[in-house]
């Protein structure tokens, strides 16, 4: 269907209608305007069960650190790791640093690329081909996560409804702040039997 | 009865009806579903205009025929007036509005005032969408905001509602109570998903769903099938949403320009070969009708006529949906009625009475 139909958006009669000049930037969104190859995300996407894998490690990884990390200090190791993070998840997801990381339950598509930043599936105006409403030249990114969390052993954590998201956490660093409270998790873990006995 | 409508205050019909066991609402709508009678609702086209009227003048030709009347939040990311104004004016006339909130304008903090607002007002029914791009509609320079989306939103009615909190914990004096409605598209991919997604809006609260244009009755019978399976079908109200296509050409338009809503080649051909192009679209509307309200598991139809409202009586009427049942309708009471007969002359008489003739009659 949308094949056949050429694609006269409201986006693209906006366009048209805009005042004539020399300049004339390209493509109707600014978030367009800085990304132009989803490459490397629908890899990720494709790959979903090895990065899930790999996840799972490198979470164990760094919760091993945690003695590290607080030794250090959370506060002062935070600007590195960030640093680190902040390139190797936008290279790979095109992360947009919400600091509350949910890949693994958006079947590692990134659900902050939605230009509605819809965190819970898709809307109801993905196109015929897949593509998203608003920008129709990428890839719906919950069409990709649907397809991505089919591969993935806790797949079906793409149906848990997610909170809002925090505003105030943006651009932290989502691997301390797991690690933080999955050790916080272990100590009360290990705490809450003790307690029980001597009480 | 003395006259009086079923489900109408004898207080007043702007106020709220008493509350009933199982019901989470005040309203008509909740009643209507839960009763097991089949559904009519309706969508009113906002005016541009800040007079009263044109909301009464709109919601007027959908008397004794529709049980609820969607008030869109600037749909397609038009500036219209907004559904908390057009549901003031309706709830104060006595009509059941579903108040529609779109994320795309406003925040957390304003939407949670608006919800409040509204229930104060009489708001029953709240619809939570996320709502289109703002590239859709007239002014793709506006911020598009989305800080909570539909599900989060749907969440956050539930918890006011239930536990008579903001989102924040902060507590509410009095909670609203709502009956809490949401979208469904189930004919925009991913399609696998969509059945799971009406789930996941039962999970944060959703009542009721009204769904995107039905023009594929084989694949809305699929998707029921779907969510029979699953079960959803007794946790929510599935009202699916139709509407007459004024002609082929604007089916093509629609087809093309508006994303998310699926019209198959049959439908096109059909209307391309009638003579009477209108015409055609509404009965093929009524046709669709008939054919979705006998699929097991459908509550309702949502009736969306932008600019042909004044076909939805008769596509109610002819569709036979209704079962002789009459919908609540805008009556004078009585009482009123009365007192404005013998007052008529009034507004007719050119009497002018100066205090002086009054004086002199006195005496």
């Amino acid at each position: 269907m949308s094949e056949t139909t050429p694609a006269v958006t409201q986006a693209t009669l906006v366009k048209k209608a805009a005042p004539k000049s020399d300049y004339k930037p390209a493509d109707v969104s600014p978030q367009r305007r800085v990304q132009r190859s989803f490459a490397v995300r629908l890899w990720s996407v494709r790959h979903s069960r090895l990065l899930e894998w790999f996840y799972a490690r490198f979470a164990d990884m760094f919760l091993l650190l945690h003695p590290l990390w607080k030794g250090i200090g959370y506060g002062r190791v935070e600007g590195p790791i960030k640093f680190v993070e902040k390139r190797v998840k936008g290279f790979m997801f095109d992360c947009r640093m919400c600091g509350q990381c949910i890949l693994s339950s958006t079947g590692m598509s990134c659900p902050m690329n939605c230009p509605k930043q819809l965190r819970n599936g898709p809307c109801g105006g993905v196109r015929a081909n897949g593509n998203c409403e608003v920008e129709p030249d990428m890839p719906c990114v919950w069409v990709k996560a649907w397809e991505g969390s089919r591969n993935m052993k806790h797949g079906d954590k793409i149906l848990d409804v997610q909170k809002p998201v925090d505003q105030s956490l943006r651009e932290t660093s989502a691997w301390l702040r797991v690690t933080a409270q999955a050790a916080a998790a272990r100590e009360a873990a290990r705490n809450a039997p003790n307690t029980g006995v001597s009480t | 009865m003395i006259g009086r409508q079923r489900d109408e205050n004898p207080a007043g019909i702007h106020l709220p009806l008493e509350p009933l066991p199982g019901h989470t609402s005040r309203g008509r709508l909740e009643r209507v579903l839960r009763r097991g009678e089949f559904a009519v609702t309706t969508e009113l086209n906002p005016p541009d205009s800040a007079d009263p009227e044109d909301v009464y003048n709109r919601a007027k030709i959908f008397d004794g025929w529709v049980d609820a009347i969607n008030a869109v939040d600037a749909s397609g990311a038009n500036c219209h007036m907004s559904s908390v104004g057009i549901c003031a004016l309706l709830t104060r006339m006595g009509y059941a509005p579903i108040m529609q909130i779109a994320c795309r304008d406003r925040n957390r903090i304003a939407i949670q005032g608006d919800v409040l607002g509204g229930a104060a007002m009489g708001v029953a029914n709240m619809l939570c969408l996320t709502g289109d791009g703002v590239q859709a509609g007239d002014q793709p320079g506006a911020k598009p905001v989305f800080d909570l989306d539909c599900m989060s939103l749907l969440e956050t009615c539930r918890i006011m509602r239930d536990n008579g909190k903001f989102l924040s914990g902060r507590k509410l004096t009095t909670p609203p109570q709502l009956f809490l409605g949401a979208a469904i598209n189930p004919f925009a991919p991913p399609i696998d998903f969509r059945p799971y997604r009406l789930g996941k809006k039962i999970a944060a609260g959703a009542q009721f769903v009204q769904s995107q244009y039905c023009f594929d009755v084989p694949m809305f019978r699929t998707y029921m099938q779907q969510i029979r399976d699953l079960g959803f079908t007794e946790k929510c109200f599935i009202l699916c949403g139709v509407g007459p296509l004024a002609s082929a050409k604007t089916a093509k338009w629609i087809r093309s320009n508006v994303p998310g809503i699926h019209i198959p080649d049959s439908i096109v051909k059909r209307l391309e070969g009638a003579q009477d192009q209108k015409r055609e679209g509404k009965q093929l509307c009524i046709d669709i009708i008939n054919e979705v309200k006998e699929i097991p598991g459908v509550s309702g139809v949502h009736v969306m006529a932008y600019r042909q409202e004044e076909y939805v009586a008769e596509i109610v009427d002819e569709s036979g949906v209704l079962k002789g049942r009459q919908p609540w309708k805008r009556e004078i009471r009585r009482d009123d009625q009365l007192v404005a007969d013998r007052l008529d002359h009034i507004l007719h008489d050119e009497i002018t009475e100066t205090q002086v003739d009054m004086v002199k009659t006195a005496h």
